[in-house]
């Protein structure tokens, strides 16, 4: 999984180097935060098209394409349940997170 | 290049034809409404090849060109009075995000009482927006505008979204002979939008709207305002490139006529400025040096170019078609901001005119100018005239 890497966020020296508008690079996480959730998405693999519908429209961008198949990075997922509702095909289910051991 | 009879509305329209937005959100209010009619038109005839979205409010139009632009597309919209003080929700949003959103507002007077005709007391309420605001004279300066507008606003260094004021009826529903540009010197003038810092892009993953709490935030502002300051050189290069390319050259930031000499000068703002050049002439005919000075911005504000127009004068009267309550017009606040930064100490004397379509004539325009004479030697003129009044006030 191509995971985010935890760095501090360097500071602007001046304001020519702040970002153009309210935008900012999405690669400067500086924690995990995976503790916010109470139900996790799980994508079935079997049913999933790679639509990337919930690619895009994740907030948290924790939808992972590197691989085959389209992964959750548990780490940074807050649990909100777009990619879920957003699944045109019911390929992602919200499950409790106390069902779940790790 | 051909020519066509239109008013303002349509002029808008064809302006915004031959600018080719992707995607056009509007909703209809009136003296608005011909412009987002002939746009419908277009896009129906096939003539230009864009989205056309109905949506049920002016905020929804607004936040509709946010989203547009926000994947690098380009985004029209327009609107009028109640309308734009509706969508001023999201105005700061487009600007904050540095969208490059063009829109036509047609000054409009607001409730209440309720009236459909023309003052520029709607616009007055967004210049804390962040938009760059251009108030036009005629119909081809409102086209030739649209098209500048797209682009000053995405240019790099720009990235702020414009609003191009027309006056209501006296602009949007006047007619008059419009030179129509042909499109591919429109082409060249206007190349096709290009967003590489703040759109969203899957190949570059970026937050947009982030939030910026108390520890960052006036980074984010300062940063804006900044940029907006440095607009004006861009404006100004960008009306030059116009003039060069289709024989009309604004003048910048400002347009000024007879200043040079003109012991009185009478600042205006959009379309009464025609009426006002006339009665200049006939005032230079009678060897008085009269002289006439047209804001075409007032944000950013034209601060030295006003400053370099009116040096050598006596005495200024601003001329302005709206109310700050409480206090006096703005624009003549802005005008004596602008003079107490430099080392004159120039009379200025407000003539508020024009409130809820209210003519404004050339008699009127006149009798500003004889004020403005009788002023001169006056130690402490009444700062505040309120034009073509029915009746006076205790």
């Amino acid at each position: 999984m191509n995971k985010p890497i935890l760095k501090p966020w360097s500071e602007p020296e001046n304001i020519e180097s702040y970002p153009v508008g309210s935008t900012c690079d999405s690669d400067h996480i500086t924690s995990t935060n995976s503790s916010w959730r109470v139900f996790r998405p799980v994508i079935d693999s079997e049913k999933c098209i790679k639509c990337m519908r919930c690619f895009l429209l994740c907030p948290d961008g924790v939808i992972d394409k590197s691989e085959d198949e389209l992964k959750i990075d548990y780490d940074f997922c807050k649990g909100c349940g777009i990619c879920a509702h957003e699944c045109k095909i019911g390929a992602i289910t919200m499950q409790k997170e106390s069902d779940f051991n790790d | 290049m051909i020519k066509k009879f239109l008013n303002g509305d349509e002029a808008v329209a064809e302006g915004v034809r031959l600018s080719r937005p992707h995607v056009i959100s509007a909703y209809p209010i009136t003296p608005q409404t011909i412009a987002v009619e002939r746009l419908a038109d277009f896009v129906e005839d096939g003539s230009l090849k864009a989205e056309y979205m109905h949506v049920e409010s002016e905020h929804s139009a607004m936040a509709c060109a946010i989203g547009v632009s926000s994947v690098g597309a380009r985004a029209f919209t327009a609107t009028s009075s109640q309308g734009l003080l509706y969508m001023a929700e999201c105005l700061p949003y487009a600007s904050g995000a540095r969208l490059p959103i063009v829109m036509m507002n047609a000054n409009r007077s607001i409730a209440t009482p309720w009236n459909i005709y023309g003052d520029q007391m709607d616009s007055m309420f967004l210049l804390n927006s962040g938009w760059i605001q251009v108030y036009v004279e005629d119909a081809q300066e409102a086209l030739d505008m649209i098209i500048q507008a797209y682009k000053i606003s995405e240019t790099r260094e720009v990235m702020i979204p414009m609003m191009v004021n027309l006056d209501g009826f006296v602009i949007t529903h006047t007619y008059e002979l419009v030179e129509i540009p042909d499109q591919e010197s429109v082409d060249e003038f206007l190349p096709q939008i290009n967003m590489p810092d703040n759109k969203m892009d899957v190949d570059h993953p970026r937050s947009l709207c982030i939030t910026a709490g108390n520890n960052f935030n006036m980074e984010f502002k300062v940063k804006q305002e900044l940029d907006m300051q440095n607009s004006i050189a861009v404006i100004e290069k960008t009306d030059e490139e116009f003039g060069n390319m289709f024989g009309r050259y604004y003048g910048g930031m400002v347009q000024e006529y007879g200043c040079e000499d003109a012991d009185v000068i009478l600042v205006t703002t959009g379309s009464i400025t025609g009426t006002a050049r006339v009665v200049v002439d006939e005032l230079r005919k009678t060897g008085k040096k009269a002289g006439l000075l047209k804001l075409r911005y007032l944000r950013p504000f034209p601060k030295n170019q006003i400053m370099t127009a009116i040096k050598n004068s006596e005495i200024v009267g601003v001329l302005d078609k709206n109310i700050s309550f409480g206090y006096e017009g703005t624009i003549f606040t802005n005008v004596n901001s602008a003079i107490s930064q430099s080392d004159k100490n120039i009379k200025t004397m407000n003539f508020i005119a024009g409130i809820g379509g209210r003519d404004v004539t050339k008699k009127n325009i006149h009798e500003i100018f004889e004020t403005l004479y009788d002023s001169i030697g006056d130690e402490n003129p009444e700062r505040i005239k309120y034009v073509n009044m029915r009746c006076g006030h205790e």
